[in-house]
């Protein structure tokens, strides 16, 4: 499963590419949604670790434009419930990330992003 | 005593290509679950495992701390073991973000001191180098064991990034035998990245074959 929580925490990581890495873009994905369960403690724990402007624009990729654009300073329990949908629920099953820097194409088949470089590629 | 993770799904095919849980994978269980009740309170945020596998250990640990009180991130190099984890997460309820990537690569930019549980069963059984790092590139069951010199040769690629990644209380949990030597890894994560480590002294064991010595080692 890609969920954005972990499309959050990828960069590329082809050798020499160290600039503008980051975050992967999305391309030709399919998108199953599953519920999970609200845990908002998990949230309020987790918000700290988020690139805001990075998640805006991966849940716009995918058509979600729920979350504001600038991450709020209250987090009341409406916009946690957005914040979880967005997160945890969305799941790539299938499609390509890629590198807005060198263009790397990381391939997501069956949920699974395929993030192995070749030798030649290994920083 | 909390149950093994139900691996039912998995068949005798998977173990083609993918580690069936064994005595050190029981051994890494048995150090979480003494450990339950400090890791449960320490709150924590993200959890990594290199080198899943079946997805046991990532399943057990969810166990502990509840399914949605924590990211599970794991990482395999294999496809065959990616898709185990997949289907363990499935089987027990516990959301396991799985990766396809060698150690934590596309990992280490975005997750600076912040993972807070770190576990790998590394592929510690001495072999010839080119032995360890062939069995990384074919990408099935042998690189789940062949460690190269010392068994480390895989372990000692990932050590230097234990300090970056682990957040002020982290804990990484790391299943090493006695030819690792592991006073010495001890030795070089205290004097090249002050981490303090607490072998578990309880936890030498037989292994099933031969007089090698199992132990779970832990870094605070």
């Amino acid at each position: 499963m890609v969920r954005l929580i972990t499309h959050n925490l990828l960069a590329c990581h082809v050798k020499g590419c160290t600039s503008n890495n980051f975050p992967l873009e999305f391309k030709d994905v399919q998108v199953v949604v599953r519920q999970s369960e609200f845990n908002p403690d998990f949230l309020r724990g987790f918000i700290a670790k988020i690139e805001w402007t990075a998640l805006v624009g991966a849940a716009r990729e995918l058509g979600d434009t729920s979350l504001p654009e600038m991450q709020p300073e209250t987090l009341d329990d409406d916009f946690l419930h957005t914040l979880h949908h967005v997160l945890l629920e969305i799941h790539v099953e299938e499609g390509v990330m890629i590198c807005p820097n060198c263009k790397h194409n990381y391939p997501i088949s069956s949920g699974i992003p395929n993030m192995l470089l070749a030798e030649h590629e290994i920083g | 005593m909390l149950p093994t993770p139900d691996l039912s799904h998995l068949r005798a095919e998977d173990y083609n290509h993918v580690y069936e849980p064994a005595e050190d994978t029981f051994i890494l269980l048995d150090a979480l679950e003494q450990d339950a009740e400090q890791l449960k309170s320490s709150k924590p945020r993200i959890a990594l495992e290199i080198g899943s596998g079946s997805g046991c250990v990532s399943c057990f640990l969810g166990s502990i701390l509840g399914p949605s009180e924590t990211l599970y991130l794991c990482t395999d190099i294999n496809p065959h073991a990616c898709k185990c984890s997949i289907a363990s997460g499935r089987q027990n309820k516990v959301p396991l973000e799985v990766l396809r990537t060698s150690l934590a690569h596309p990992l280490i930019g975005r997750l600076h001191n912040s993972v807070d549980i770190i576990l790998f069963n590394p592929p510690y059984v001495p072999t010839l180098y080119d032995e360890a790092l062939g069995a990384q590139e074919n990408t099935d069951v042998e690189g789940s064991w062949a460690g190269g010199q010392d068994g480390m040769a895989i372990t000692d690629q990932f050590l230097p990034h234990i300090a970056d990644l682990l957040s002020p209380h982290g804990r990484f949990y790391l299943v090493a035998i006695a030819q690792n030597n592991v006073s010495d890894i001890q030795r070089r994560m205290q004097e090249n990245h002050a981490l303090r480590s607490r072998p578990s002294a309880t936890r030498w064991r037989r292994a099933p074959v031969g007089d090698t010595l199992y132990k779970d080692f832990m870094i605070l």
